[in-house]
């Protein structure tokens, strides 16, 4: 590759910058943790002597682990039913090609662009009549219905990818739609599976406006919509709040760099296919 | 032989009748939520803002009058006008950012340096757009690092609490609305440049090209399917802001950075005005769609 000297300087300049202004949001938010609870600190400064025990107290007055407790069964709902019931659907209409598929698939794009605001309100009163308003419930079902166009798509796009000469094979063996279902398409799912499965983990995670308009008692949100309970609790306290978001997001950001390389690649396909 | 096939083509419907029938089985869980929880409120969304009705109460069939409202009100008009001036700021901004970003550091060779830096830059990515905007609220404030690094820089003089004054409170809003995005367009971009035939750079460099003439001729249009990819995204996170707000503003100071998300929110629940709320959810759907649809077209035509 042909590259000049100055070309190369500039971009690691505009790089580092550029991280440095990525990170310092979060820098910040830490350093503000540290400084005294009772005390307004000022920009950003490194604190003398760093106050961790403010980890602490916000992850007890915060109930940090039932609202963790809380997000988790959120989850443990959305992500395996959604990953389902789109794997069934992906596959059929992505490898059985039924009659009618095409006006399946064109019924479901229409709700690949609709923004959650403009269904939040009678979603509401939806709630209300089925009796779930405040509980998980008002999140878990709602998600799983928001997240399936988006969901079917996904899998509809990696089940087309399958060489349709695999199905009739199977089918000369003797192998049935479902056996055929369990025992060749699954296995061959798994990478487009599990970048789904990261998608939707995260957005369930990090989703706040349901929970914010439709489950009134932080401690059955999930830990983003519990955030503005933090904003409440902790109003007079500028280290404590910091240090409250940031146990919420740590434990993200593990994730993340764990499995990093699987996370860069599924939002980026994410991207693409939505 | 033209026996043999007649019994054998019906033999051939008969599994194609029940091949589709196990077909519409698998398919139909997906459709039921779907219809259940997208559908089905879509429908009482339109149904909702025909009529005036507080949410207990009874309601009034008002005609299209929830409609007139979102588009005669001033502060609604206003929250649709701050929608789109967020369009500057998380689709111009993270985009051309992106897209020079991604220029610059094609030239890095693959290696710690570069994988970190993917890591760091798709950070704001992962964390809450709630957390976000705890974040920079803290930067913003009166005492916070902007200010700082303003009085480093010797900029004291224009210091002030960004979120809280009518001129700066939407930029400073959608600057963080860029903040989260530039990373995710900066390594699509990278990928999407990596895919571009690196014969067509060491063809141009030869001819001695400047560098604006390679971006113009061969990086822009090689990322013509990623451009219009995220102006799609950005411009739907645009439109639908909510999150970053809440957490910052809610809308203020006065009506300084209402969006339609914020408006919806306050419309159907403070004020309990479900009619002209559900309207303004409608509006707001047909206008992502109305700025989508376009983009989806322009990317198709340009790719054949």
């Amino acid at each position: 590759m042909i590259v000049n000297r100055t070309e190369v300087v500039i971009g690691r300049i505009v790089l580092v910058v550029v991280l440095v202004a990525t990170v310092i949001p979060l820098v910040n938010m830490l350093s503000a943790a540290l400084q005294p609870a009772d005390q307004n600190p000022t920009g950003l400064t490194w604190p003398t002597d760093p106050q961790w025990g403010n980890f602490v107290t916000a992850f007890e007055t915060g109930n940090v682990l039932r609202l963790m407790g809380s997000s988790l069964f959120i989850v443990v709902f959305v992500v395996p039913i959604s990953l389902l019931f789109a794997t069934l659907a992906g596959y059929a209409l992505g490898n059985l090609r039924v009659r009618g598929s095409r006006f399946i698939f064109i019924f479901l794009i229409l709700g690949l662009t609709i923004p959650f605001e403009a269904l939040i309100i009678p979603l509401y009163y939806q709630m209300q009549g089925l009796g779930v308003l405040n509980t998980q419930w008002a999140i878990i079902l709602p998600l799983i219905g928001l997240y399936m166009p988006f969901s079917v798509v996904w899998m509809r796009a990696h089940f087309i990818g399958v060489p349709q000469e695999l199905a009739e094979a199977a089918k000369v063996d003797g192998a049935t739609t479902l056996q055929q279902f369990r025992s060749i398409q699954l296995p061959l799912a798994r990478p487009a599976l599990s970048a789904l499965a990261i998608l939707l983990f995260l957005w369930t995670w990090n989703q706040f406006l349901l929970p914010v308009v439709l489950v009134s008692d932080p401690l059955n949100r999930t830990v983003a919509g519990a955030l503005t309970f933090f904003q409440g609790q902790y109003s007079s306290s500028i280290p404590l709040l910091n240090a409250g978001a940031l146990i919420i997001i740590v434990p993200t950001i593990l994730v993340f760099v764990i499995f990093q390389r699987q996370f860069i690649q599924a939002l980026l396909q994410g991207a693409v296919k939505g | 032989m033209t026996t043999s096939i007649a019994p054998r083509r019906a033999a051939a419907t008969a599994a194609a009748r029940r091949g589709t029938l196990i077909g519409w089985l698998f398919a139909l869980p997906a459709i039921a939520v779907y219809s259940a929880f997208v559908i089905y409120p879509l429908i009482m969304g339109i149904q909702y803002s025909l009529y005036r009705w507080n949410g207990v109460g009874t309601s009034e069939w008002v005609g299209f009058a929830n409609y007139l409202r979102v588009f005669t009100d001033p502060t609604l008009l206003g929250s649709i006008r701050n929608a789109f001036v967020l369009i500057a700021f998380f689709t111009i901004i993270p985009v051309s950012a992106g897209l020079v970003l991604a220029t610059l550091i094609r030239t890095m060779r693959p290696g710690f340096m570069s994988s970190a830096s993917q890591t760091i830059l798709f950070l704001p990515q992962i964390i809450p757009l709630a957390a976000a905007g705890i974040a920079w609220s803290w930067m913003y404030a009166q005492t916070g690092a902007i200010n700082q690094i303003l009085e480093a820089i010797g900029l004291g003089f224009i210091t002030r609490a960004w979120l809280g004054d009518f001129d700066t409170a939407l930029p400073a809003v959608g600057l963080i609305g860029s903040w989260v995005l530039t990373g995710l367009c900066t390594v699509l971009f990278l990928t999407g440049i990596g895919k571009i035939d690196q014969s067509l750079y060491e063809a141009v460099r030869l001819d001695g090209a400047s560098w604006w003439r390679e971006f113009i001729t061969i990086t822009i249009p090689g990322l013509r399917q990623e451009i219009a990819v995220l102006v799609t995204i950005t411009i739907i996170a645009a439109l639908s802001s909510f999150d970053i707000i809440y957490t910052t503003t809610l809308g203020g100071p006065g009506r300084a950075t209402l969006v339609p998300g914020i408006s919806i929110f306050r419309i159907g629940f403070t004020q309990s005005e479900v009619g002209l709320a559900s309207a303004f959810g409608i509006v707001l759907m047909v206008l992502v769609l109305a700025c989508v649809l376009p983009i989806q077209r322009l990317a198709r035509v340009r790719d054949r």
